[in-house]
């Protein structure tokens, strides 16, 4: 009874075939990603290698400036930068000394790529090898790239995290099978995924990022991981490389996908499907009934995504199974088919998925349709608004807790509350 | 290069939107990669419009630009005019799509597109936002505006100025156009363009109609400002009317450029700041150390108005762009405080640290500073943010401009009774300066944590347990000055102890 429901087989082509849009794309570039990954590595420090643009868009993206001194910064290149890259690479020498100086807490500094710099092709590969061997014992130096020519919004922590995979410390043979939880959660998810693993007899369980990059988890041929967000296709292969095995699953957002994830794990470590009904119980009770709350506001309301965060294809998932809301079109940056595999297959039939973007196309269809509610990034939600669509902006399901029992309601609610207030408003 | 946190500057492309988006009709084609089109949610989330921006983004991609980038770009071009049949473009390039040298200019003017396009140089590596709208705005005068266009026979009509320099995303722009049309309507002068802000491309033709221009930003306005001069011989008036003296004299250079007696409007208007600033509820007002920091425009004009109008004594003086240096200089010599140019913000962290103000008129980036010290702040320039576009109305310019600045500027400071009371009755427990103005409510409590009265508590070493606790009577914001002072009059007569004594031996060296 508890067992999770049985998906649907559509496998192939239930769904109508993926619209693919080339054109201009209002999304987010990757080092957006520094916004959320700085405040959960608490050891660690990320410098843009980049442009006024770069710390513009830190700034502006976060929305309100985080005042305590973030641990984020910009080494803005000017022009005598680009004349030489043997000077970039003494200024950027320079800079890490000056940012060492004022910060030294710091154990472990992302050198972080961006447009111009890879651009100009400078190697930060090479500066942060130069740079660790330089300050080696006291900070560790990596580098990734967050730049929009490579990254789409969430696609920077995937670099990241792929960035990290390298240094996790590597487990013996012989090591007991332990589990590694890939994709930042917020803390409060992840104490309560913890006590879950551990009522299901799950005990070696460490995450990918963890709260300081110095307890790192390790990893080997008895590595198992799985992956809490949708949009780590490259951290995934990375962590295949060393051997670690993927628990393929639904991604953990609403009752359905969370039971579908514990049940994944634990059939991973041999635990019986019964002991595992048994413990998540009390918490779908407590998820179905929050559920029920929104259902009434949601269901059969057509909702549409724009591509932002590839959160989209899980969270259509949810909204549509659980919630019974009507998917119009379902957006994402970058559809990772491998990845996505069993969520594509929940789909309801015939949805319309679209990959990559055009942007003035696609709100011609959104127009054309009049969805009961848009999830769109910053940019658009006010300008939809104003032509009388009720949107929710989709940065916000980046910055929440949203995942797990305890949050299926919060997520529903941040898709109800702005029908809501359309409902409550009388100017 | 140059490591920053936080910038108050955008890079030049920024400034160039926040023209595009202030016009009418006019579309903006930038050569840029994906991920740049964050600049957008400036102004449909901070300055909360109902409408995107004008502006498509080429958004390349890694995999472009082995391929053709430039067709991708005169691709972006016939889309544009196809579909949002703009009456001109402007064509330009980000950080980014600068280093990969497409050449927008030259690839749209092969196409000859059906209308007036305008190509922008804007180094992104060398300049920013304010430089870059300024530019923006000067080459579209420079190419749109008719030059046979000349003001009509005057001696039919009432004369007609042109309004510069207002544009998207700018400090009370909007509010500030309004009261100035308002205030040269009751002078009984027309205004024939306000640009760039609601202005179309037929508006920007028949720039030279005016008798003369009015400069309301120069950050924005006074390259074009400058082209209009040298060109239609149009004079300009750079007095800007922020301040009731600066707004005087701003209504008499217009009037005499208008050849109209400004005594009656003079006689019957007048800022309430005035009267406000004389009654004797102001009186504590006098002597409030003040500390500001912006645009330089916007600075200066709130030093002379601390200075003049509100009796405040300036302790600092500063802006962020450099271009504007030269008139912070001056008038940081005028107030006898050492002028501050930086765009480094953890500068004038320090700077506001050391200056131990009581008021902090500043930016957002001030704003926060000053909470973080629980100094009372104002914003008085751009960069803004969501709240620094009110629902209601609230100019900075002209006489309800002073009325506005009157209030929001003295606010934020605790009131004069109070302040005595604070001063009086200091062991009060619910009443006491630690749980700041009683009319801002208990957010805005001097927080537990207070970093200047931390330090000056902990460093008070060398000072004798009772003058240590008669420091402490003193009030908060003055207390780091007091403990300054004392220290430095001990200093000079070589007293190694400070007493009870020495305080008001201080005090007394010290007194104003």
């Amino acid at each position: 009874m508890n067992a999770p429901a049985r998906l649907d087989a559509q496998v192939n082509g239930d769904c109508a075939p993926v619209l693919r849009e080339r054109g201009q794309r209002e999304v987010f570039c990757g080092l957006t990603g520094i916004i959320w990954l700085h405040r959960r590595m608490q050891d660690a420090f990320f410098l843009v290698v980049g442009s006024r643009t770069c710390a513009h868009l830190l700034q502006s993206a976060a929305g309100v400036m985080i005042f305590a001194e973030p641990r984020f910064a910009t080494a803005i290149m000017e022009e005598r930068d680009l004349a030489g890259l043997a000077d970039a690479n003494q200024e950027l020498d320079r800079i890490v000394a000056q940012l060492i100086a004022r910060r030294p807490d710091i154990r472990t500094l992302f050198l972080v790529g961006s447009c111009p710099s890879e651009v100009i092709k400078l190697d930060l590969a090479k500066a942060a090898q130069r740079l660790g061997e330089a300050y080696a014992g006291s900070v560790r130096v990596l580098n990734y790239s967050g730049s929009g020519i490579e990254t789409t919004f969430t696609q920077g922590e995937d670099a990241c995290l792929a960035a990290l995979v390298p240094v996790m410390p590597a487990l013996p043979a012989d090591a007991p099978t332990n589990l590694v939880v890939v994709g930042t959660l917020p803390d409060i998810v992840e104490d309560q995924f913890r006590r879950i693993f551990a009522d299901l007899g799950i005990t070696h369980v460490g995450s990918l990022p963890e709260r300081v990059v110095a307890d790192l988890p390790g990893i080997g041929p008895n590595t198992l991981y799985l992956l809490a967000q949708p949009f780590l296709g490259d951290t995934g292969q990375a962590l295949d490389r060393r051997g670690a095995r993927r628990i393929e699953a639904l991604f953990p957002f609403g009752v359905e996908g969370t039971s579908d994830w514990f049940h994944a794990a634990a059939a991973a470590f041999g635990i019986p499907t019964s002991h595992v009904d048994a413990v998540l119980a009390p918490y779908r009770a407590r998820g179905e009934l929050a559920l029920l709350r929104h259902r009434d506001r949601l269901a059969g309301r057509t909702i549409f995504f724009m591509p932002d965060s590839q959160l989209e294809v899980p969270l259509a998932r949810f909204l549509s199974r659980e919630l019974g809301m009507v998917l119009t079109e379902v957006g994402t940056p970058y559809l990772h088919a491998g990845h996505l595999a069993r969520e594509l297959a929940a789909l309801p039939p015939g949805v319309q998925l679209s990959e990559g973007q055009d942007v003035d196309r696609q709100l011609d269809r959104v127009r054309a349709l009049r969805p009961d509610l848009t999830v769109c990034g910053l940019g658009l939600a006010n300008p939809l608004e104003s032509e009388g669509l009720s949107t929710k902006w989709a940065i916000e399901l980046v910055f929440s807790p949203i995942h797990g029992f305890d949050q299926a309601g919060d997520l529903a609610e941040l898709f109800a509350r702005p029908m809501r207030r359309r409902d409550v408003l009388r100017v | 290069m140059q490591l920053a946190v936080w910038t108050y500057e955008g890079p030049p492309h920024v400034g160039a939107m926040r023209v595009a988006t202030a016009m009418e009709g006019v579309h903006y084609l930038l050569h840029a990669p994906q991920g740049d089109t964050y600049a957008d949610l400036l102004f449909t989330m901070i300055e909360r419009r109902g409408k995107r921006p004008p502006v498509t983004y080429t958004t390349f991609q890694a995999r472009d630009l082995g391929k053709d980038t430039s067709e991708l770009f005169q691709t972006a071009a016939m889309d544009v005019v196809a579909r949002f049949k703009p009456d001109a473009m402007i064509v330009g390039a980000s950080c980014t799509a600068e280093l990969i040298q497409d050449d927008p200019a030259g690839l749209v003017e092969r196409m000859a597109l059906p209308l007036p396009v305008i190509p922008l140089e804007l180094p992104s590596y060398q300049r920013k936002e304010h430089w870059g709208a300024a530019e923006t705005f000067y080459q579209i005068v420079r190419t749109l505006a008719d030059k046979s266009r000349r003001p009509s026979e005057q001696a039919s009509r009432r004369p007609l100025v042109n309004l510069l320099g207002p544009t998207a995303l700018g400090f009370r722009h909007r509010d500030d156009v309004a009261e100035i049309t308002g205030l040269l309507g009751r002078l009984g002068i027309d205004v024939n363009v306000t640009a760039p802000l609601g202005a179309t491309v037929a508006d920007i033709e028949r720039l030279g109609e005016a008798d003369f221009n009015i400069l309301l930003y120069p950050e924005t306005g006074d390259l074009a400002a400058q082209y209009l001069e040298r060109t239609f011989r149009q004079p300009v008036v750079r007095t800007v009317p922020i301040g009731v003296g600066a707004t005087n004299e701003f209504v008499r250079e217009v009037a005499a450029l208008a050849g109209i007696d400004p005594a009656p409007l003079l006689a019957q208007e007048e800022s309430r700041l005035s009267w406000w600033s004389r009654s004797i509820d102001s009186t504590y007002l006098t002597g409030k150390r003040v500390f500001i920091f912006g645009d330089g425009t916007h600075a200066v004009a709130a030093a002379r108005i601390a200075h003049e109008e509100l009796g405040f004594k300036v302790v600092g003086l500063g802006c962020y762009n450099r271009e504007y240096a030269r008139e912070v200089r001056e008038a940081a010599k005028r107030y006898d405080v050492e002028p501050l140019i930086t765009d480094d913000h953890l500068a004038v962290e320090s700077a506001i640290e050391a200056a131990q103000p009581e008021l902090v008129l500043g930016t957002q980036m001030e704003r926060h500073i000053a909470k973080r010290f629980a100094i009372p702040c104002a914003v008085i320039s751009a960069p803004v943010h969501v709240q620094d576009f009110p629902a209601r109305y609230s100019p900075q310019m002209g006489f309800e401009g002073a009325n506005v600045i009157f209030d929001s500027w003295v606010h934020p400071l605790v009131m004069g009774l109070e302040e005595h009371l604070l001063t009086m009755f200091r062991d009060d427990f619910e009443f006491h300066d630690g749980a700041g103005a009683s009319h801002l409510g208990p957010g805005h409590a001097a927080p537990a944590e207070q970093p200047v009265a931390a330090a000056v508590e902990a460093e008070a070493s060398g000072w004798t347990d009772e003058a240590a606790l008669e420091l402490k009577k003193i009030p908060f914001f003055v207390r780091g000055k007091a403990r300054r002072n004392t220290e430095l009059f001990a200093a000079e007569r070589g007293i190694a102890t400070i007493e009870l004594a020495t305080l008001y031996e201080a005090k007394a060296h010290y007194a104003r």
